[in-house]
């Protein structure tokens, strides 16, 4: 066998964590592009500061922030405990939400590119056809936008499969739970099992290129309106 | 009657309009850029908002202090300078995309109340050929088409255009002059046209309004507008009136026809068609001269008997503008104050008028 049954649990994990992650992040950055793209708010600078942060912070720092405020003495970590949720570091669905911030700015920034390269124009026609303004967003806005959508979403899982710093801050190394194939190659190197390592970080390395390549490689030019 | 009393104020523009628009024909907004005609227009249709703003369309009200109608819900056409078709959709998908939702906006099951049908649409336009393409690989004269067809297939009860010709060239202009001229003899669907070229303005408007700096200069009928000798909007050698008239006569012989209104009327080169229409000639002032007796042996073949009504200023201190009637036509003249001393014009004096030049349109 190429891999080891907990290599390929690990991948698992991490596909797994990446694809939930992905669709959370549709739901969520999808409005906040939308909103960063067409406002003439003076809070269009900060918000989009604070969602590119991850882009340049240590992971480590995002991580540390997290552990904090979902830990037991945390704001979210005493509402979720009186939700009755329990607590969040250290669990897959903590994973998510370190994952859902670390990945923000992948899904935010290609869809608002998307949508501010399609500028006020198309919406405006739509409206004097008659298309209320939720109606021109779903016929108008989002099909046009969709090569950014399509960008955004394999940005966004790829970096939340390569990610490591967040998940060994807030996920520790639980087989099954929060070993994700980034930290099991970690543990591999750690344990001198070179051999292991290389195997993982082989599939890994074919996994980004293809990811990469599928974004670039699709890029052709768009047609004139 | 579209009721628009307006104040907008940006950096650097402001619009200040009081204005009462006939709700049929083609009105005309004409003016250099930024002399506030697009803005205007924005705000008819909804998409620019006036703080200060009254708007009425035939009694309905579409903006006061209380009330704003958004743009989708007003029953209106744009067709925008540039086609801006939709380029996920086919040309068809396109002419659907208003024509199906203003049919659920007015549950219009059949077609009894409506003013222009989808195939009408296509057929006046010309672009029954393209409907299954998408916009990308359409010519610049047929996309602005397709926009133009897409207007109108949502039925509308107005229908606003933001120079729909000034992103085209020459040719292309000349390919879809034509069709507005086909919109505005086969259709009952007011229009409203901003334009800052003098040939549109001639071939296309009843009704002109001429803007300047975010204010109406004039505003009236075409020729009244035209022939305004105080305007201070000047049109330099295209300075120059429209008189509507009827082919009345036609010289098989040497290819010409005589337009007529009143009982007096123009010779011009034979168009072809048909004995009867309605046609509009442009007369411009620098192609009118004077005299006080009728010339013989000119080769100038229209020669009329007029009456000055008016003297006014023209661009430069040597030249004079002299406003003269035809036979209820309005005409202007173009002359040396020199020549106008020399002829002793003054209003009510009776002239002949000679015309140089008369363009068929």
């Amino acid at each position: 066998m190429f891999l080891s049954e907990n290599d390929i649990g690990s991948i698992l994990l991490t596909l797994r964590l990446a694809a939930v992650v992905t669709v959370i992040l549709f739901v969520l950055g999808t409005p906040v592009a939308w909103w960063l793209a067409r406002t003439r708010s003076r809070w269009k600078g900060p918000v989009g500061a604070i969602v590119a942060l991850p882009l340049v912070l240590p992971p480590s720092v995002l991580g540390f922030y997290l552990l904090v405020v979902l830990g037991p003495d945390g704001p979210v970590g005493r509402l979720t405990q009186s939700l009755g949720l329990g607590l969040l570091p250290f669990t897959f669905w903590g994973l998510v939400v370190g994952s859902v911030f670390y990945s923000l700015p992948f899904m935010v920034q290609p869809v608002q590119n998307a949508f501010e390269a399609i500028g006020e124009r198309p919406l405006e026609v739509a409206a004097t056809l008659g298309a209320s303004p939720l109606d021109a967003f779903m016929t108008v806005a989002l099909p046009l936008a969709g090569p950014g959508f399509l960008t955004a979403g394999v940005l966004s899982f790829a970096h939340t499969v390569g990610e490591f710093g967040v998940v060994l801050m807030i996920g520790g190394n639980i087989p099954g739970v929060t070993r994700v194939a980034s930290v099991q190659i970690y543990d591999h190197v750690e344990a001198m099992e070179y051999g292991d390592a290389n195997r993982l970080a082989v599939v890994m390395l074919v996994f980004a290129f293809a990811v990469l390549l599928s974004v670039y490689g699709s890029r052709r030019r768009p047609e004139k309106g | 009657m579209i009721e628009a009393r307006l104040r907008l104020v940006w950096p650097g523009f402001s619009l200040e309009v009081d204005e009462r628009l006939p709700a049929a024909g083609v009105t005309v907004l004409f003016g250099h850029s930024g002399s506030g005609k697009t803005t205007l227009l924005r705000c008819i249709a909804g998409l620019e908002q006036a703080a200060d703003g009254f708007l009425t369309f035939k009694g309905e009200v579409w903006q006061d202090a209380r009330t704003w109608v958004p743009p989708h819900r007003r029953p209106l056409g744009y067709v925008f300078q540039e086609a801006s078709l939709f380029p996920h959709l086919t040309v068809l998908g396109n002419l659907r995309y208003g024509r199906d939702r203003s049919r659920r906006r007015h549950r219009e099951g059949d077609s009894r109340n409506e003013r222009v049908s989808l195939d009408q649409a296509i057929e006046l336009l010309g672009i029954g050929h393209l409907l299954d393409r998408k916009p990308g690989r359409l010519s610049g004269g047929e996309r602005q088409r397709v926009g133009i067809a897409r207007a109108l297939a949502v039925n509308p009860r107005v229908l606003l255009m933001d120079e729909p010709l000034a992103a085209l060239d020459l040719p292309r202009k000349q390919e879809i002059l034509p069709y507005l001229e086909r919109l505005h003899e086969q259709l009952a669907i007011p229009v409203v046209y901003v334009s800052h070229s003098s040939d549109e303005v001639a071939r296309l408007a009843d009704h002109l309004v001429v803007m300047d700096a975010g204010s109406v200069l004039a505003s009236g009928a075409l020729s009244d507008v035209l022939s305004r000798l105080d305007l201070p909007i000047r049109l330099g050698e295209e300075t120059g009136v429209v008189i509507e008239g009827r082919i009345v006569e036609r010289d098989a012989r040497w290819h010409l026809v005589r337009v007529s209104w009143g009982g007096e009327g123009v010779w011009v080169r034979d168009p072809g068609g048909a004995d009867g229409r309605t046609v509009r000639v442009r007369i411009l002032a620098r192609d009118v001269s004077l005299a006080r007796e009728r010339t013989q042996g000119s080769s100038i073949l229209n020669i009329l008997p007029a009456r000055v009504i008016g003297m006014g200023d023209d661009e430069h201190p040597a030249l004079t503008l002299a406003k003269l009637t035809v036979d209820g036509a309005v005409l202007l003249a173009r002359l040396t104050r020199r020549s106008c001393a020399e002829l002793g014009l003054m209003p009510g004096r009776p002239i002949w008028i000679q015309i140089k030049a008369v363009a068929l349109l």
